[in-house]
């Protein structure tokens, strides 16, 4: 390699600056970051809301992992988020109350029944998947109603009993404490699930979901791809829902009800998927939504819920992707400086 | 034993009939409607009403709601439907699902939360024995009637014209159309008789199920496993389906109560394992 | 059954078929096709529309399970090794219809494949900007087919014929033995074909083509053996002189005088 000329050399450089342009920190992601200090400091006396919306956010980025990266649709994620949830807060109720290692736990359980169900949902097309992610968590929750001894069945399951955060932090009664908890994990997180994005298997997602075909052709391994981004999808699904249940110290069947995996669906959809941001986004004008309109009353909320739904899909010309493409492009300027106007 | 095998049979009978219709939008429509119990739930409330309210009679009912039901699918298919043949499952879920909440929750606004129930004319209620089986009079009555329309349905698609243009539209929208036969009206005329039958299917199971709000959410995995179970292209696949899980259904409360819906669950799910494709095993030739 | 078996002969062939059937409902797309490539041929498979070349490449490179029969890569049987497998094992090919990412620009296609071959477990969790070598692995090809100063823009936007070449420069991303090219200048304006048919003329001379197409001109330049397929039988096999020849060749595929004339004008310009 020692006659590389220097235009060789030179398109490698910028071949590379190219790439790196693509995972580079904008400033509008650490604008974005800035949010949840702000939201703590305005609303103060709001901060249970706050909280649900840093778990709802982070459900929403379990479920873009699966969607928007690994194209993996699926009806009924609530599964692993309720799985989370009865792990943590078993845990909590039996004695088991330092708050990290719960999650941590959590996660593995939600994991590992991800890793399993993944071989059923990823043999079939997308229909099949639909159906088999739905069948999964029906058969979930059913077992968590019937299991009442364990999980409480129908009243919910009680006395969960969560220790101080390292240590030291106590959950207190105004959720100062909940709060920090919830959105450290969601940030933590997220970085990791932004670096594996960046990462070789990343990529390798983004190509299964462009033309699974062609991978194949390649040589990719496009199902054990598929297979850790399920698992990964299912254990982060698995956090948010342990930390529901630490942060309230509380789960209910419906943790795992088929309007949970629905509802998080519709997060998405709002947000956009694919670009990580989309989940949190959601998240966030979903849950101002829900405070404005149940105001009201449930019933109205689920009205809503559902006229925004036939909206959303209707009105976007491609579905999912055509109204990214609209969210995408309202937020293009902040979040993609270099995509468009071109790097180089 | 016997008693639990009729009683299964009946169930399973107005099982066919709720899910029929959804067999045909998404076994060979290839379209996820997941808002189909929602039709059902407008037939149940339409006549709980009727007869409760007006005091109107059961069997004159029957046909109201499925009239009701049919309209409702028409204009509903004509306005939204029709704009999501083409796109993803997915958007094709998310829509059903938004319009199934705005049913629920409207039918919630307008008669509240609780159960909807009706008294069955004299003539129809009560039981019988035969062979020591206990034979309940409307059950009896379920099944004749299903078993009718099942027979009608079977000879209306496979004999007249339309039934096998609709066949014809089913197999490959293009060249159907190239035929010269009106592939939208045939799908239209189809959602809306499917959507009809699933109105009548919500009267007829007034006694057995009631009519609640959420009902569209709670049976909707029984009209899906129907379909995932016996989706093919007639209308034998989804009805022996039908007859099995009504059986199972039944069995299953009876003798295992504690179990629960599981039973259905599962078999879905070893059903979905066993054959990932069944669903969609014509998708292929698309 | 058929028996044009290669005893001996494994280490100068690249791939061999050997008596390969396929039926689908009832129907034969291929039947009893037996082919042996020496390393390096340039081979050539014309047929007329629907005489099942697709389906004997999917056959080959494993999207399909033959009824009957083996194949043979390098001497191995691979007859029941999946796709991914015989990739692994230097088999790829191209597709008629572009199979591209459109989200991904030609840089980060080509890194993806090449980290795809190189299969490193730790380097799966790094990121793509750390994969200097296949980086530069992937500009180095990207500029050899002339790609090089549209590798950082989106595939989607990129002009057919560059996409085209796309197609090949991911086949060879996967550094194979031997390649399947379908119809790689399928849509392509005349023009341009020379480009395509270039670059696939300059590949090394160790990895072994297969050229599927419909230009025969293409055909006969590229070409120096011919396997004619119709009814998803082997119609005939030999040089491009004997192909155009070949009376039966012309009756089925050719259409007459022209192709003879193309063939020898094609062979002096070459």
């Amino acid at each position: 390699m020692s006659a590389v000329s220097e235009t060789g050399l030179a398109s490698r450089a910028a071949a590379h600056a190219s790439l790196v342009a693509a995972r580079r920190l904008r400033p509008a992601e650490i604008a974005f970051w800035l949010m949840p200090i702000a939201g703590y400091f305005l609303f103060p006396d709001r901060l249970a809301l706050l909280s649900e919306i840093a778990i709802l956010g982070l459900f929403a980025l379990s479920l873009d992992i699966l969607l928007g990266f690994a194209g993996i649709v699926s009806l009924g994620h609530a599964a692993f988020f309720g799985l989370g949830a009865y792990t943590a807060g078993i845990l909590g109720k039996y004695g088991w109350t330092e708050p990290l290692s719960g999650l941590a736990i959590a996660a593995l359980v939600a994991g590992a029944v991800g890793f399993i169900t993944s071989f059923l949902v990823l043999r079939g097309n997308d229909l099949t998947r639909l159906m088999v992610t739905l069948g999964v968590s029906l058969m979930l929750a059913e077992a968590a109603n019937r299991l009442g001894w364990l999980t409480g069945g129908a009243d919910g399951l009680t006395g969960v009993m969560i220790g101080p955060v390292f240590g030291v932090f106590e959950f207190d009664i105004f959720g100062v404490t909940a709060y920090w908890y919830a959105v450290g994990v969601l940030f933590v997180l997220f970085c990791l699930a932004r670096y594996l994005a960046s990462s070789v298997f990343g990529l390798t997602l983004r190509g299964i979901k462009g033309n699974s075909l062609r991978m194949a052709a390649i040589g990719a391994p496009v199902n054990l791809n598929l297979v850790t981004a399920y698992t990964i999808g299912a254990a982060y699904a698995g956090v948010a829902g342990g930390l529901l249940a630490q942060t309230t110290q509380f789960a209910s069947l419906d943790v795992l009800e088929f309007q949970r995996s629905a509802e998080v669906l519709l997060v998405l959809l709002i947000g956009g998927s694919g670009y990580l941001y989309g989940g949190l986004i959601g998240a966030v004008l979903f849950k101002l939504m829900h405070d404005l309109l149940s105001d009201l009353t449930p019933q109205y909320w689920q009205f809503w819920l559902g006229i925004l739904l036939v909206v959303l899909v209707l009105s976007s010309r491609e579905g999912v992707r055509g109204l990214y493409l609209r969210v995408a492009a309202r937020f293009a300027r902040s979040r993609h400086p270099g995509r468009k106007g071109g790097a180089a | 034993m016997l008693t639990v095998l009729f009683d299964g049979v009946a169930y399973g009978m107005l099982l066919f009939i709720l899910s029929c219709g959804l067999s045909v939008t998404l076994g060979m429509m290839n379209f996820v409607n997941l808002a189909h119990g929602a039709f059902a739930m407008i037939g149940g409330y339409a006549t709980a009403q009727l007869m409760n309210e007006a005091g109107v009679p059961f069997l004159a009912c029957l046909p109201v709601a499925f009239l009701i039901a049919a309209v409702l699918g028409l204009v509903l298919e004509r306005t939204l439907y029709v704009r999501l043949y083409r796109k993803s499952h997915l958007d094709q879920v998310l829509f059903s699902i938004g319009l199934a909440f705005v049913a629920m929750s409207t039918m919630d606004y307008f008669f509240g939360a609780q159960q909807r129930l009706i008294t069955l004319p004299d003539f129809l209620r009560g039981q019988f024995e035969v062979f020591g089986a206990r034979i309940g009079v409307y059950r009896l009555f379920l099944i004749i009637l299903c078993g009718l329309i099942t027979i009608a349905l079977q000879l209306f698609v496979s004999r007249t014209r339309i039934g096998s243009q609709l066949r014809a539209a089913v197999d490959d929208a293009r060249v159907a159309g190239g035929l010269g036969i009106n592939v939208s009206r045939i799908f239209a005329g189809t959602f809306a008789f499917g959507s009809g039958l699933a109105g009548l299917g919500g009267a007829l199971g007034l006694d057995l199920l009631g009519v609640d709000p959420v009902f569209p959410i709670k049976y909707m995995i029984y009209f899906l496993i129907v379909v995932t179970v016996g989706g093919t292209r007639s209308m034998v696949g989804p009805f022996i389906a039908a007859l099995i899980i009504g059986v199972a259904d039944v069995a299953g409360k009876y003798y295992v109560p504690q179990v629960g819906a599981f039973v259905i669950y599962t078999v879905m799910v070893v059903i979905l394992m066993i054959r990932p494709e069944g669903l969609m095993g014509r998708r292929a030739t698309r | 059954m058929n028996a044009i078996a290669s005893p001996g002969v494994a280490g100068s062939t690249a791939l061999a078929a050997e008596g390969l059937v396929k039926h689908f409902n009832g129907i034969t797309a291929t039947d009893n096709v037996s082919l042996t490539l020496p390393r390096g041929a340039r081979h050539a498979l014309i047929g007329p529309n629907g005489a099942g070349k697709t389906t004997l490449i999917n056959l080959l490179t494993g999207v399909l399970k033959p009824s009957a029969g083996r194949i043979l890569l390098a001497g191995e049987d691979v007859t029941t090794a999946s796709a991914q497998q015989r990739v692994q094992r230097g088999l790829a090919r191209t597709f008629q219809i572009n199979q591209l990412y459109a989200e991904l620009t030609p840089l980060e296609t080509l890194v993806m494949a090449i980290m795809q071959r190189r299969g490193n477990l730790m380097r799966w969790w790094q990121p793509v900007t750390r994969q200097r070598e296949a980086c530069d692995e992937a500009v180095a090809l990207l500029e050899r087919l002339g790609l090089g100063s549209v590798m950082a823009e989106r595939t989607s936007t990129l002009a057919y014929g560059k996409r085209r070449l796309l197609e090949v420069a991911l086949a060879l991303a996967c550094q194979p033995q031997v390649l399947l090219l379908d119809e790689p200048a399928a849509g392509v304006p005349h023009g341009e074909r020379d480009e395509i048919l270039e670059t696939i003329s300059e590949l090394p001379r160790d990895v072994t083509l297969v050229l599927i197409e419909h230009d025969m001109e293409m055909v006969f330049r590229f070409a120096e053996r011919i396997s004619v397929l119709v009814s998803g039988a082997l119609a005939m096999e030999g040089t491009p002189e004997e192909v155009a020849a070949s009376p039966l060749v012309r009756e089925v595929y050719l259409g007459g005088a022209h192709a003879t004339a193309t063939a020898a004008h094609a062979r002096k310009g070459a």
